[in-house]
């Protein structure tokens, strides 16, 4: 009996630490009529997590495990030279991105888990370097995050240019919650803001301020992976995983705090809360939150003249459920919300190629092409 | 919101069960496999280790995990693909390398199978995970 007694306040704190959360404000539906198909253009590729598409129409993939993939005229080739991937848990060789004057420079950007530096583990780490024939050459790292940890989570990471050449790129909080995301002086949770050679722009926001790190842009962050430009607008747009619930949709912005953990959607994986509140001043709030999540992987904005029916809309992968999620927005608020492709596998990226094509990376397939019926 | 409460209730009675009457080094390793678990493994297998249907096996109670100790340390070493049964449910998924060391391997070892109702008191070590090849 005594032992019973002993466990009833348990009970109670149980009880009230498991916390409610308020679903997204637009539901997910089942498509009507879906005018398009996908097909599988690259085979058997296990974690493809990024994708980018050099002049001649070939692709360069980055798969998890650490290979750098170049695939043409349907022959994959590994190619040597590719960064040394610290590969735990989460992280691996993350994403590959074209310098908007690539025909002219040949400049390749990668992000990846990287062991150099302080510290036993890993951390996000940004290279540039050319291709010559079947090798990379000219290797430059031009940002590595630090300190090294052994935690598995969250090391991001997508990278972006926007119209004057800036060079954005995710790095996530590394699994450190209540160190990290909050802390300017402190790398991780952060999105970064380089010129195209790694030097960091005077004008960015905490370029004056003591023992910060000049190369944060926005901080608050949980785990970024989908960031790109918005065709039409040019500002950057960027989506993150939430932790159980409040995944997001932000706009970067200069400077700006995103909030996490302080403000979320969202709670612990076990059902207990560690936070109580959604908004603060100060803080941003997101475009839009799912609850529940989705795992939101990889990020494009429709612009191509190949489907006229999804102009203009957001998609993005779910590596959770399994299906591309459609977002129709109206005056940037989510009006509708699509699954298209269910069961197609977990994604891990979308990218709209030179081309006007969509490409979608599914885990354990490969890389599908989305094609008009 | 009441799954969830009696989820935790599980849970934390879990942990009660898990942390009597076991020998000390077990203990010590089952403690930090729990901290390996939340790490790198509950975004999959969940909380409660129960899964995801259709997605991701589960671990409580799995009759895989409980009958085939070495494939299970091969699994969590190396990663896994191809068609298994677990429950008499079939899956053919993959899980990606981990990346872990032996030491963690054994420790999450000690972890799952000792945690929402399976019991293993035969310890798992880094020495056994190290024999373990691909
Ligand atoms: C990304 C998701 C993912 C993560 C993270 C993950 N697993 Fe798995 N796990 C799977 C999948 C999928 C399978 C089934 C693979 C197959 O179909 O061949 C599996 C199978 C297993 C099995 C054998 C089947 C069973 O249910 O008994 C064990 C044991 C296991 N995982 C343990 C772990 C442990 C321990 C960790 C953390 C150290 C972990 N897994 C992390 C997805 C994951």
């Amino acid at each position: 009996m005594k032992k019973l007694l002993f466990i009833i306040p348990l009970v109670i704190i149980t009880i009230s630490a498991c916390a409610q959360q308020t679903e997204s404000s637009v539901k997910v539906e089942e498509p009507q009529a879906v005018n398009y198909t996908t097909e599988l253009v690259v085979p058997d590729i296990s974690i493809a997590w990024g994708l980018a598409f050099l002049p001649d129409g070939s692709m360069l993939i980055t798969e998890k495990s650490g290979d750098l993939i170049h695939f043409k005229n349907g022959t994959k080739t590994i190619i040597s030279g590719a960064p040394d991937v610290y590969v735990r848990g989460q992280g691996g060789f993350l994403d590959v991105k074209l310098h908007p004057d690539y025909e002219n420079n040949g400049w390749i950007y990668f992000t990846y888990a990287s062991s150099e530096g302080e510290g036993t583990g890993g951390n996000t780490a940004l290279m540039r370097a050319k291709l010559s024939g079947n090798t990379l050459t000219n290797q430059e790292v031009l940002y590595k995050a630090g300190p090294n940890t052994t935690r598995g989570q969250h090391f991001g990471s997508r990278i972006a240019f926007d119209n004057d050449g800036y060079l954005y790129f995710s790095a996530g909080e590394r699994g450190d919650r209540d160190t990290n995301p909050q802390d300017i002086t402190r790398d991780n949770g952060k999105i970064y803001r380089l010129y195209d050679d790694g030097r960091i722009p005077e004008d960015n926001p905490f370029y004056n301020t003591p023992n910060a790190k000049k190369a944060i842009y926005s901080y608050g962050h949980r785990n970024p992976q989908g960031l790109v430009k918005h065709p039409v607008t040019g500002e950057i747009w960027e989506h993150e995983h939430g932790p159980q619930g409040g995944d997001e949709i932000n706009i970067i912005k200069k400077g700006k705090n995103y909030g996490w953990p302080v403000i979320s959607y969202g709670i612990n994986y076990d059902g207990t809360s560690f936070t109580d509140i959604t908004e603060k001043e100060g803080m941003e709030q997101p475009l839009f939150y799912w609850v529940p999540s989705i795992a939101p992987s990889g990020l494009a904005i429709v612009s191509s003249d190949k489907y006229p029916d999804w102009k203009g809309n957001v998609l993005a992968g779910s590596l959770k459920f399994a299906y591309l999620e459609r977002l129709v927005l109206e005056n940037n608020k989510v009006v509708k919300r699509e699954k298209l492709f269910e069961g197609i596998g977990r994604l891990r990226n979308v990218v709209q190629a030179p081309d006007g094509y969509i490409y979608i990376a599914a885990e354990g397939k490969g890389i599908y092409k989305i094609i008009p019926n | 919101m009441k799954i969830i409460a009696s989820f935790c209730l599980l849970f934390l009675s879990g942990l009660f069960v898990s942390a009597f009457g076991q020998d000390k080094a077990l203990e010590e390793s089952i403690k930090r496999g729990s901290e390996i678990y939340q790490d790198f493994c509950i975004t999959c297998h969940m909380v409660n280790g129960e899964g995801v249907a259709g997605s991701f096996p589960p671990l409580a109670k799995s009759d895989f995990l409980m009958k085939n100790r070495e494939k299970s340390i091969r699994a969590i070493k190396y990663g896994m693909q191809g068609e298994i049964i677990v429950n008499g449910n079939t899956y053919n998924r993959i899980m990606a390398n981990l990346g872990l060391l032996e030491s963690e391997v054994a420790d999450v070892m000690n972890y799952i199978t000792n945690s929402w109702g399976n019991t293993n008191d035969k310890i798992v070590t880094e020495a056994e995970v190290l024999e373990i090849k691909k």
